[in-house]
């Protein structure tokens, strides 16, 4: 990704640039390319709107991969063979490495690491609320690849397309690794499925347990999604919350049948007219209940990732006083 | 390059060569404290699946980049100049391939 910390020429630079824009000038020349479904690159003028928006959805999105974490990385140690758990590991660096991608891409809109992480440690930024609900059994690591991997796919794969390049190029590789963390979610539980009595009610169960939640990852009805509007204008967003919780119902209906689970909604059923299942109410009291902090685990993780942090310090400190150290000695022994 | 007092771990701009007889590819950044640990970072952040074969640090600070502003003066003046592509020339089509 391209970054704030490139050094622009800015003196000799100036020469070159004869005229100078006016603001209104600027704002035309975005809207023009944001209009030819052009692409904005980081050094490019943006409106500060724009820029203030990136930034929330980018480390939002950074944050709830690194919070993402946690919940997955509990059964590390009880992963139930080698096999699962070498790819727990793998599939939790992924969502490691996802987060650091995004990081990067917000810091070309000139926030800096630091200040991201503070505010995710101070409860002041948000992230995904799905990561505030426990793992109770193993067969929960399964439905978050299949059914919350799902739907974060079903998010993430227009965001490719965003008008935001560092972004959309995010977005790209992270695509291309969502598509293991879902398949290898939807199998480990197929494998349980053909197991005994009590793994299969604890499929069902986590599968109850998540399914309401993961339709609530789409975000509030468009009705009640103030931001929206103006996301699909500039391009950052490209479906609707709706459209979007349609397509990964509609997905899904045929994938829990041949697992042989039954979706928690007595109202989903396939509407002939629409060309879609129709589906039942969301509790958006209880959503909104824990994007503010209430949920059952917004305070242990929390806790997690800051504790995480704060135990790290010393070897980053350690890095740099060494990083210093050379430095030191490769300007004596230049001088 | 002027080292200031360090607080954050600066910033690094990664380069991943796909496969020998390609060539480098921009592909992200990250922060590190030195260019050790940056290329070691760099191989666990971006080529966890076989995505390299060789990969280049640069500290991002050291990147002069042309300034957007100045794409119509640098980049415009070529787009007239259509002669300096192969296909701006009729040849006989009995001379086949050239």
């Amino acid at each position: 990704m391209y970054t704030q910390a490139m050094d622009i020429p800015d003196e000799s630079g100036k020469k070159l640039a004869s005229v100078a824009t006016t603001v209104s000038d600027q704002e035309a020349a975005f809207e023009a390319r944001i209009d030819a479904d052009g692409r904005i690159e980081p050094q490019d003028w943006m409106p500060e709107a724009y820029r203030k928006t990136l930034v929330r959805q980018i480390s939002q999105h950074a944050h709830s991969e690194i919070v993402g974490m946690l919940p997955e990385g509990n059964w590390i140690s009880r992963a139930p063979s080698l096999k699962r758990k070498a790819i727990l590991i793998a599939k939790v660096q992924d969502e490691g490495g996802h987060g650091l991608y995004l990081y990067s891409a917000a810091e070309t809109l000139g926030t800096s690491r630091d200040q991201m992480l503070e505010g995710l440690h101070s409860g002041k930024a948000k992230y995904s609320s799905i990561f505030n609900y426990p793992t109770l059994n193993w067969a929960d690591v399964g439905v978050i690849g299949w059914l919350v991997d799902g739907a974060a796919i079903m998010n993430q794969i227009p965001l490719c397309r965003c008008s935001y390049g560092p972004y959309a190029r995010a977005m790209i590789r992270v695509c291309k690794e969502e598509s293991f963390h879902q398949r290898q979610g939807y199998e480990a539980l197929l494998v349980m499925m053909q197991g005994t009595e009590a793994q299969k009610a604890m499929v069902q169960d986590a599968v109850n347990r998540l399914w309401w939640k993961c339709l609530a990852m789409f975000g509030p009805p468009d009705a009640d999604s103030p931001h929206s509007a103006q996301g699909m204008r500039w391009g950052i967003k490209r479906i609707s919350n709706d459209e979007l919780r349609q397509k990964f119902i509609d997905a899904t209906v045929p994938q829990a049948k041949v697992l042989g689970v039954t979706l928690p909604d007595p109202d989903l059923k396939w509407n002939e007219e629409r060309q879609h299942y129709d589906y039942g109410q969301i509790d958006w009291q209880e959503f909104w209940n824990t994007v503010e902090g209430n949920g059952p685990c917004n305070k242990e993780r929390l806790a997690t990732r800051v504790k995480a942090h704060n135990d790290g310090q010393w070897v980053r400190d350690a890095a740099l006083a060494y990083t210093r150290k050379q430095q030191q000695r490769a300007q004596k022994e230049a001088a | 390059m002027n080292t200031p007092a360090l607080k954050e771990w600066p910033l690094w701009e990664v380069f991943v060569r796909s496969k020998q007889g390609l060539e480098h590819k921009h592909c992200g950044s990250l922060h590190a404290a030195d260019a050790a640990q940056a290329l070691h970072m760099a191989r666990d952040v971006y080529t966890r699946r076989q995505e390299g074969v060789s990969i280049w640090v640069v500290p991002s600070a050291a990147i002069t980049a042309s300034n957007p502003d100045d794409k119509g003066e640098l980049f415009d003046p070529a787009a007239d100049k259509i002669y300096r592509h192969p296909t701006f020339y009729t040849i006989p089509e009995e001379v086949g391939h050239m």
